[in-house]
């Protein structure tokens, strides 16, 4: 009889080792997925996890496609992790990252064509700060009335989408654009455009102050009484009481980095690789910035590889579907069994398996 | 604008149609938290539910076959959630998490060949006599099966909870799963079998969208129908009967927003769609502010790990 026995520490190697053995499960069990769509399951792993990086067709496409793709991953999911750690459960990161990109595409378009260059600044300033306000709705709600903010979070994200489909129809519409919805390219409005910084790269704004963000937040946690107070607070919420810590406080921090995080990597995000307001220009970043949270620990150098790890299968994903035909929806479901398999294995990390003769309880 | 194109009838009708899904979602939700397990994936049950029950009675023909399938489905990824949480003892908000994100992605990778496709017809009951009364017939007696088994459900539930002996052991086990475990009771059977009841819930109400509602198979088509159940459930105040009205109440909210949009209403129909999700929000916000009574009410032990390690 196996039994499973509380380990008084949690296993240091096995924290590492989880997300680890979470990928290997995956990409057997994303092997027998493809299989039973009829896809050679090697070819198809190979085409997601390795032809982006090494073959000599696609790699000049695609490895700068991993930065563009990593950098929001990155910001919105160590946003999340603050709050996750202390269980505040910020699961709106997709509104407030479509909050921050309105924000910011709207003071652009609201000064077109203006050729200044403290456009940019002012944008980024105004993305943050769409993403702040709106994930400072959970948090008064959750600090005022104590709603729970899980739900109300979620529920922004649908009026969130709605709203941004009413600027791509109305107010945001392109003047030029012969009636068709979408509001004009920021692409083409020089002041506004997040453009590579390097060409063939893939590096922009939104890579450096991702990169940024990784080394402020490790700072943040490890060196900080803020990092300090957030593990607390997820480890032992009642010794943090006690020890000070306002949780209310904490509450509004959290939910507020997480939101002015998400609303920059929108912000990034509009005035370069999307370029454009549209109905729906969100492809998911805030929802797969959680699978990269979690898979990454929610430790800021863990999800930097996280968020690398999961570009990756987004590209891969997009090869593998013009390549092999393989389904753009399987990657989404390759992307939530990940999750599945690290929850399931972390198991490991806080208990160890005891072989126990006879019955056991 | 014509408000007068609004039939008042036809609105109390497609009322009961609109709050069938969310009913049943919530039932289940309710029946699992109440065992004192909180899984936040009922939305990917029920878009599984939906393409499941879709797929399966566009191949046979039949939709009540279509509804048998969406339950299995419901429940089978009710049943990894159960397995992870109960057996794995992993992050009960985490794993929902992961449920919602995988049975979205799930039902977009089965429903790629059957988008565009008609299912078959699904028909109301025919009631004789009753179907006939003067304003009662049209708004209650001319529905689908499907509709009467959400609110026998409702009754059954309350019944269960509030009248029978299993019902009164799994509130216990909410209640204070360590104190139930000590009386011997087996809290991890009890919560997997409420798990997966909650599972082939969630299913039924996606099959009903994609059956009956819209009825079309679209990815995404649940669109947050399963948050909103769980809100419901709060709402509720863990009440089975307070359920059905509060999922009267959204479903009306949904109605009168479609109709308002049909009536050309001079708002952009995109801030009306907003509507039920705000209306959640400010629910939701409301009930937590009398001075926390819905903190209260909630099962003592929700979303806490139970590990027997005596």
């Amino acid at each position: 009889m196996v039994t499973l026995e509380k380990r008084p520490e949690p296993s240091e190697p096995w924290r590492w080792l989880a997300p680890l053995l979470a990928v290997a499960l995956t990409l057997v069990a994303g092997g027998v997925m493809f299989a039973l769509l009829g896809k050679d399951p090697v070819a198809a792993i190979r085409m997601i996890f390795w032809d982006p990086l090494f073959n000599e067709t696609f790699a000049a496409y695609a490895r700068p496609q991993l930065l563009v793709k990593a950098a929001p991953l990155i910001l919105i999911a160590l946003g999340l992790s603050f709050g996750f750690r202390a269980n505040i459960w910020n699961i709106g990161a997709e509104g407030q990252y479509i909050m921050g990109a309105l924000a910011a595409a709207g003071v652009a378009l609201a000064l077109y064509p203006l050729d200044a260059w403290w456009l940019f600044p002012l944008m980024i300033v105004a993305g943050a700060l769409g993403g702040f306000l709106w994930a400072m709705i959970p948090a008064f709600l959750r600090t005022r009335f104590g709603t729970n903010e899980i739900l109300v979070s979620l529920m922004l994200v649908y009026v969130a989408e709605a709203f941004q489909a009413a600027m791509a129809l109305g107010p945001m519409r392109n003047p030029e654009g012969h009636g068709f919805p979408g509001s004009r390219n920021l692409q083409d409005y020089p002041a506004a455009h997040n453009a590579e910084l390097v060409a063939g790269t893939g590096m922009h704004w939104g890579v450096v102050t991702a990169f940024l963000a990784v080394v402020i937040g490790y700072i943040a946690l490890n060196r900080h009484l803020f990092g300090f107070q957030v593990r607390l607070t997820g480890q032992a919420p009642r010794a943090a009481r006690f020890a000070g810590v306002d949780a209310d406080r904490l509450v509004v921090i959290c939910l507020g980095i997480s939101g002015a995080l998400a609303g920059l990597a929108g912000m990034f995000e509009i005035s370069g690789p999307s370029g454009q307001v549209s109905i729906d220009f969100n492809i998911g970043y805030g929802f797969t910035a959680i699978i990269v949270a979690f898979l990454g620990r929610l430790h800021p150098i863990g999800i930097l590889l996280a968020g690398l790890l999961m570009a990756l299968s987004y590209i891969g994903g997009e090869l593998a579907q013009f390549g092999l035909g393989v389904p753009a929806a399987a990657i989404k479901a390759l992307q939530g069994m990940l999750l599945f398999f690290l929850l399931g294995v972390d198991v490991f990390t806080n208990y160890r398996l005891r072989w126990k003769p006879g019955r056991a309880g | 604008m014509d408000l007068s194109a609004i039939d008042p009838l036809v609105l109390l009708a497609s009322l009961m149609v609109a709050a069938t899904p969310i009913m049943l979602a919530g039932i289940g939700e309710l029946v699992v938290e109440k065992s004192g397990v909180l899984n936040l994936g009922v939305e990917g049950m029920m878009i599984t539910g939906a393409i499941c029950g879709f797929a399966i009675a566009v191949e046979t023909g039949s939709p009540a076959l279509g509804f048998l399938a969406a339950a299995a489905g419901g429940a089978v990824l009710a049943l990894v959630f159960g397995i992870l949480t109960q057996f794995l003892l992993s992050n009960q908000v985490a794993t929902g998490l992961a449920l919602t994100l995988f049975g979205l992605g799930l039902s977009a990778l089965i429903g790629q060949s059957y988008i565009g496709i008609k299912p078959p017809h699904f028909d109301p009951l025919d009631i004789p006599l009753l179907k006939d009364l003067p304003v009662l017939g049209p708004v209650l007696f001319r529905h689908d099966v499907i509709v009467y088994l959400a609110l026998g459900l409702v009754v059954a539930v309350w019944w269960f909870l509030n009248r029978s002996r299993a019902g009164l052991v799994l509130r216990a086990i909410g209640e204070n799963h360590d104190a139930a475990h000590a009386l011997g009771y087996k809290v991890m059977r009890m919560r997997m079998l409420a798990i997966v009841f909650g599972g082939a819930l969630a299913g039924l109400g996606g099959a009903y969208i994609s059956l009956v509602r819209v009825p079309q198979w679209t990815e995404g088509m649940t669109a947050g129908a399963g948050w909103i159940a769980l809100a419901l459930v709060v709402f509720a105040s863990w009440r089975p009967l307070r359920l059905a009205l509060g999922a009267w109440l959204f479903g009306g909210i949904t109605v009168l927003q479609l109709n308002l949009q049909a009536a050309g209403v001079a708002i952009p129909i995109q801030y009306l769609s907003m509507s039920p999700y705000i209306a959640t929000i400010l629910v939701l916000a409301f009930l937590s502010s009398r001075s926390g009574r819905a903190a209260l009410d909630a099962p003592a032990s929700l979303g806490k790990p139970f590990h027997a390690s005596s």
